[in-house]
């Protein structure tokens, strides 16, 4: 890992990015980038190998079969896996979630193994589609503000002992267990369902990567005046019945 | 029903039902207006249908029809072929964009004269609406990701196509450049490939057909795992010009802005010539066309003209970011998320917003607060106002261009009485 640098990857572009994921890459970029950090950026299609020697890596949502798709190849590839094991921090959103974990349902109805980089087992909801915006407090060990969020999506996913829920629903259904969780995270891994992006509204989860990835505590204050009006807003919309 | 063939036309009146129907929705359309429940074709349309299920496919006997579905550009090429055909004979149409099948029901209940239906159809209704009405030729223009809190998945939406339309009569005239839609058309016996162009490609970087990565270079397009590739056009679009399929280069001088009007007006030639209207005929009357629906209208509000277009997707943006003049022009931006909009917002990060870079940029709409921190995340200037008032109070001189999404766009029109 070099010092002067932040490689950050942002894992197929072309199949997991289309809920507004790029906006997850763009956040972290910038918040890197306000704080003087040199930011090697790189987008990999998936006929493209994955780095391993990257800082942080991203992982969008997408549709069901382009998630199988991505599935397949990242399984091939391994260069994810491998990233892992080095200790890259890795980030993932819905469709990119279930592939981080142990398996998750397919489009054609069957079970695909993901890639266990996480300890949590998807299946697809019975119930109807959980859309719409979600409230929620991020597990306090990790010392973030309030989770705001938008959800869309059928799943459902149960996390084993390995992981700890990302976060706890107050307003929305988030992993769909009915156990109020939302996400899941371990020391470098975490996987959430909000979309948002997740990171336009919570840029403290840009600001947790970063320094988890540089192994720092705190990093300099940047300009939050319109993060903190649209947490502001969002977050009295999900208070508000509907 | 039997015998709808929609090349015979029919003097065959309508059945008592059929009658009874048509009268049913006109009353309740009245009522409806009257009650200052806008048009009143939906709700009109809804009643007809009900008392005549088969209504909208009785209506459509009588006509040549023509049915127009896309993401993008449905109610401008709805606009323009109808221009287009009126060459040959009336026209009726839904021509303010009711595009599902009640809305439908109701344009063609009001058209009894017609000689051609002209009509726009919701992509997700496309395949039970070409069952219904027999069309005798259908344009396809584009497919990408719009809506994604409520529409179905952008591929399924091609895969509804091509299973519906797989066995239909019509001639179908389909965007070559566009994946899924070549894909959706490649199962049809008859097609006419429009080289019409794709500026948005990030919802076709895989391939509709197995899923492997499509390679793109220059304007073409292949699939290298299954052989997939871009059919070979016989109209195309090229710069300002339309070439027919016998190579003639055809000028077109659209009142109409931008390149995705252009591909429009090319897609609606091709249809036009499949009724025999020649490429001069039709390109001639589509430049009548100055605005649609609102929609490119330059309007005056407080001593400013305010040009006011439509973008509701990446790649309505996108298309439309192509077409606005250049710095200092300052642009005013207004985003909602209300239902018609699609409750998501995230669709705004993949809009190219730094192309704006150097405009004086205002921003308005129910969602102001997403499209200032994308903006902000994107390192532009701009400024939040309240309204689109205190945006022209606070813009530097000049024509000022107006993007807004779809509810957000009724209201600026609404406001500035566009």
């Amino acid at each position: 890992m070099s010092e002067s640098v932040l490689r950050l990857v942002w894992v197929y572009p072309d199949l997991l990015s289309t809920y507004g994921d790029q906006g997850n890459v763009l956040v972290v970029e910038r918040r890197a980038r306000q704080r003087g950090l040199n930011v090697a950026r790189v987008d990999v299609r998936s006929d493209q190998q994955i780095p391993t020697s990257g800082d942080i890596y991203l992982v969008g949502g997408g549709e069901d079969r382009p998630q199988r798709l991505a599935a397949e190849r990242l399984r091939r590839d391994g260069g994810l896996s491998r990233a892992a094991g080095n200790g890259a921090i890795i980030f993932s959103v819905c469709a990119g979630y279930q592939i981080l974990g142990h398996e998750f349902v397919n489009d054609l109805g069957r079970r695909e193994p993901g890639l266990g980089l996480l300890d949590v087992v998807s299946e697809r909801g019975t119930g109807e589609r959980c859309v719409g915006d979600v409230l929620a407090d991020i597990d306090p060990r990790l010392g973030l503000p309030e989770l705001t969020g938008f959800e869309n999506h059928q799943g459902v996913t149960r996390i084993g002992p390995s992981a700890k829920p990302f976060a706890r629903v107050r307003i929305g259904k988030g992993n769909g267990t009915g156990d109020g969780t939302e996400g899941a995270y371990n020391e470098t891994v975490f996987g959430t369902y909000m979309h948002g992006p997740v990171m336009a509204r919570n840029p403290a989860i840009a600001d947790l990567l970063i320094k988890l990835a540089l192994d720092v505590n705190a990093l300099p204050p940047v300009e939050e005046t319109w993060y903190e009006a649209l947490r502001a807003e969002r977050i009295a919309a999900a208070e508000r019945p509907a | 029903m039997q015998d709808a063939s929609p090349q015979q036309g029919s003097s065959e009146p309508l059945t008592p039902r059929a009658k009874l129907a048509v009268t049913a929705g006109k009353v309740v359309a009245a009522v409806s207006r009257s009650a200052g429940r806008g048009s009143g074709s939906v709700i009109g349309g809804k009643v007809a249908l009900r008392v005549d299920p088969d209504l909208l496919a009785r209506l459509a006997t009588h006509l040549d029809v023509v049915l127009v579905s896309a993401t993008n550009g449905k109610t401008t090429t709805t606009r323009l072929i109808a221009e287009a055909l009126r060459a040959h004979g009336p026209v009726v149409s839904n021509a303010l964009g009711a595009n599902m099948p009640a809305g439908i029901t109701s344009a063609l209940a009001g058209g009894s004269a017609a000689k051609y239906g002209v009509i726009e159809v919701d992509e997700k209704y496309l395949a039970t609406v070409a069952r219904d009405v027999r069309p005798k030729a259908i344009a396809l223009l584009n497919l990408s990701r719009d809506q994604l809190d409520r529409a179905a998945e952008t591929r399924m939406l091609a895969e509804r196509w091509r299973e519906g339309l797989s066995g239909t009569d019509a001639w179908v005239v389909a965007n070559a450049d566009d994946p899924l839609v070549a894909w959706a058309a490649s199962s049809c016996p008859h097609v006419v490939w429009v080289a019409a162009g794709q500026s948005w490609k990030d919802d076709a970087w895989s391939c509709p057909s197995c899923g492997g990565v499509l390679q793109r270079p220059g304007d073409d397009w292949l699939c290298a795992e299954c052989g997939f590739r871009r059919p070979p056009p016989t109209w195309a679009l090229s710069g300002d010009y339309v070439l027919d399929p016998n190579g003639t280069a055809w000028p077109m001088s659209l009142q109409l802005p931008g390149r995705a009007n252009k591909a429009n007006a090319a897609t609606s030639a091709a249809v036009a010539w499949v009724f025999g209207v020649p490429p001069e005929t039709a390109l001639e009357r589509m430049k009548s066309v100055a605005a649609v629906a609102g929609r490119y209208d330059v309007v005056n509000y407080q001593g400013r003209d305010l040009r006011l277009l439509l973008a509701k997707n990446p790649a309505g943006w996108l298309e439309t970011f192509s077409l606005i003049d250049p710095p200092p022009t300052p642009v005013l931006l207004s985003v909602n998320a209300l239902g018609a909009d699609g409750t998501d917002t995230s669709w705004l990060w993949d809009v190219d917003y730094p192309r704006l870079a150097g405009h004086p940029i205002f921003v308005i709409g129910q969602r102001k607060l997403d499209l200032a921190v994308r903006l902000d995340v994107a390192g532009l200037d701009f400024r939040v106002c309240e309204d689109v008032s205190e945006a022209v109070r606070l813009a530097p001189p000049g024509r000022m261009e107006c993007i807004a999404n779809y509810t957000a766009f009724q209201q600026l029109r609404r406001q500035v009485g566009g």
